[in-house]
């Protein structure tokens, strides 16, 4: 039984290949509610939030490389939130601020929760994710590690060692639905990427399926009807049909925070505003 | 949570943290045993207060390398290293601080129980941003719940405090 406060990477890998009963600690913000209510006891933990891997951002090849580790409060900066501003207004809506100083990317990764706000944006990045072992590096879309609600596929000896995503030539939306502004669980989230230089629009949903979800019909469509010589806010028509092809593509269901009509409403009523706004 | 939360038979475990400028030892300690836990049932440090033990109430905030953080949502064991700093080590020796004399005086003190985490993070807020808006002021308090105030009092007394220090120092 032991916590050991990591400082490499390598000693990461190195003490889950040992014992893969052990459990990985960043920020705690899932990890302790378990422990606290005795869902889980841990029987060694391996502390991630100091290893120098796993902490900040840079960038790196035209693309923004952001360590496992990095916490909501660093993806706030406004250093960070001029590359990558869907995942920076993302991590603005987490909890509170006692939480984002806390809370990490790769936590909310590893814990896979539908609900989980960094997920959209990073679905709608195309993210990239670096996972790290004894046996080797293995890099994977959001797609692949994240296979159901609660569900990754990390092996036990294995850390999310960092996520990559592109620095966008245009404007990015984050719309979350809660019950009230501060320490609310998102009853359905939007991410929309415009990109001017590939004449794209990438729109995913959170919290409205088992796992993110890419709108393709929504994002094929618009991709055609707007002027991308000069974008302007689209008529009203074309608004309403992005949101309702956004709703389509949603799969929710009715549960203790929600209903799945009141989160396919609220997908086509962000869908259509974020929409309007980058375009704007 | 105030139970012996080891078993029998289990390992324990024996490291030092660093409070309020002192090394602290634990010793005995189980491996999940939060902070705010080890504070207050160990370190004889019950100014931490416990309503929730998952992250919600903000009652528990301490800061961490001077960044405010629930207590409960910390594993002790993993907190070695840091510089950990609660409500009692904000003042000097018995000293109410300009922030707490504020709340008694503007009747933001009811129940009192959210009352140290609210200073910690009020505290906090008025180190980093000494004029803060209201909205500054709300946004930093927004992870602490006060069920008996309506928060008008608490909004009252922080932006009291920044408008004293600003004319004290001219
Ligand atoms: C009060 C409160 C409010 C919250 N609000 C929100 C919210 O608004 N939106 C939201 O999305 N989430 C929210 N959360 C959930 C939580 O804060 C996030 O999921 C957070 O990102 C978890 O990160 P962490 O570093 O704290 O993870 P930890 O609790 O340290 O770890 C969680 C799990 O991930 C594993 N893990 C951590 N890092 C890695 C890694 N690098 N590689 C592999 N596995 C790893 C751990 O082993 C553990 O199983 C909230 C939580 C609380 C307590
Ligand atoms: S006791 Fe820690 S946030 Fe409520
Ligand atoms: S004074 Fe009672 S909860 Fe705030």
């Amino acid at each position: 039984m032991s916590v050991r406060v990591a400082e490499s990477l390598e000693e990461v890998c190195s003490l889950l290949a040992a014992d893969p009963a052990t459990s990985l600690l960043a920020g705690g913000t899932d990890f302790m509610v378990e422990v606290n209510y005795n869902h889980r006891r841990p029987s060694s933990v391996v502390v991630i939030d100091r290893v120098p891997e796993l902490t900040g951002w840079r960038r790196h090849n035209g693309r923004v490389e952001l360590g496992a580790a990095m916490t909501y409060a660093e993806m706030e900066h406004p250093l960070f939130a001029a590359y990558v501003p869907a995942l920076a207004q993302a991590a603005r809506t987490v909890g509170s601020p006692q939480i984002r100083n806390a809370g990490t990317l790769g936590g909310n990764l590893a814990t896979a929760s539908p609900a989980g706000d960094t997920l959209p944006p990073l679905a709608a990045l195309d993210a990239r994710i670096t996972i790290c072992s004894v046996r080797g590096t293995r890099e994977v879309g959001l797609d692949e590690l994240i296979v159901g609600p609660k569900q990754n596929t990390l092996a036990p000896d294995e850390v999310i060692r960092s996520v990559t995503v592109p620095v966008v030539d245009g404007p990015q939306e984050f719309l979350k639905v809660g019950t009230r502004n501060a320490m609310v669980i998102s009853v359905a989230t939007v991410a929309l990427v415009l990109d001017r230089a590939r004449r794209s629009v990438h729109l995913a949903l959170g919290s409205v399926a088992p796992v993110p979800v890419r709108a393709t019909e929504a994002e094929e469509w618009i991709a055609g009807v707007v002027d991308w010589d000069a974008p302007e806010v689209p008529l009203d028509d074309v608004l309403t049909r992005f949101g309702e092809l956004a709703a389509a593509a949603s799969v929710p269901i009715d549960d203790h925070r929600s209903t799945a009509d009141y989160r396919r409403h609220a997908v086509a009523v962000m869908a259509r505003r974020a929409l309007a706004r980058v375009l704007s | 949570m105030s139970e012996d939360r080891s078993v029998a038979g289990e390992a324990t475990l024996h490291y030092t943290l660093h409070v309020n400028g002192s090394d602290r030892d634990v010793a005995d300690a189980w491996l999940g045993e939060s902070l705010l836990y080890v504070l207050r049932e160990r370190l004889g440090l019950p100014g931490t207060k416990n309503a929730c033990d998952q992250g919600e109430c903000g009652s528990c905030t301490v800061l961490a390398d001077g960044l405010p953080v629930c207590s409960c949502m910390m594993l002790a064991a993993a907190a070695v290293g840091r510089d950990i700093v609660t409500v009692e080590g904000l003042g000097d020796d018995g000293e109410l601080t300009d922030v707490q004399q504020a709340f008694v005086d503007h009747g933001a003190v009811q129940c009192g129980f959210c009352t140290p985490g609210l200073i910690v993070a009020a505290d906090h807020l008025l180190s980093v941003n000494p004029e803060p808006t209201e909205l500054e002021i709300r946004e930093a308090i927004s992870g602490n719940l006060c069920r008996c105030t309506g928060y008008g009092r608490v909004i009252a007394a922080i932006a009291g405090v920044a408008e004293e220090r600003a004319a004290s120092t001219g």
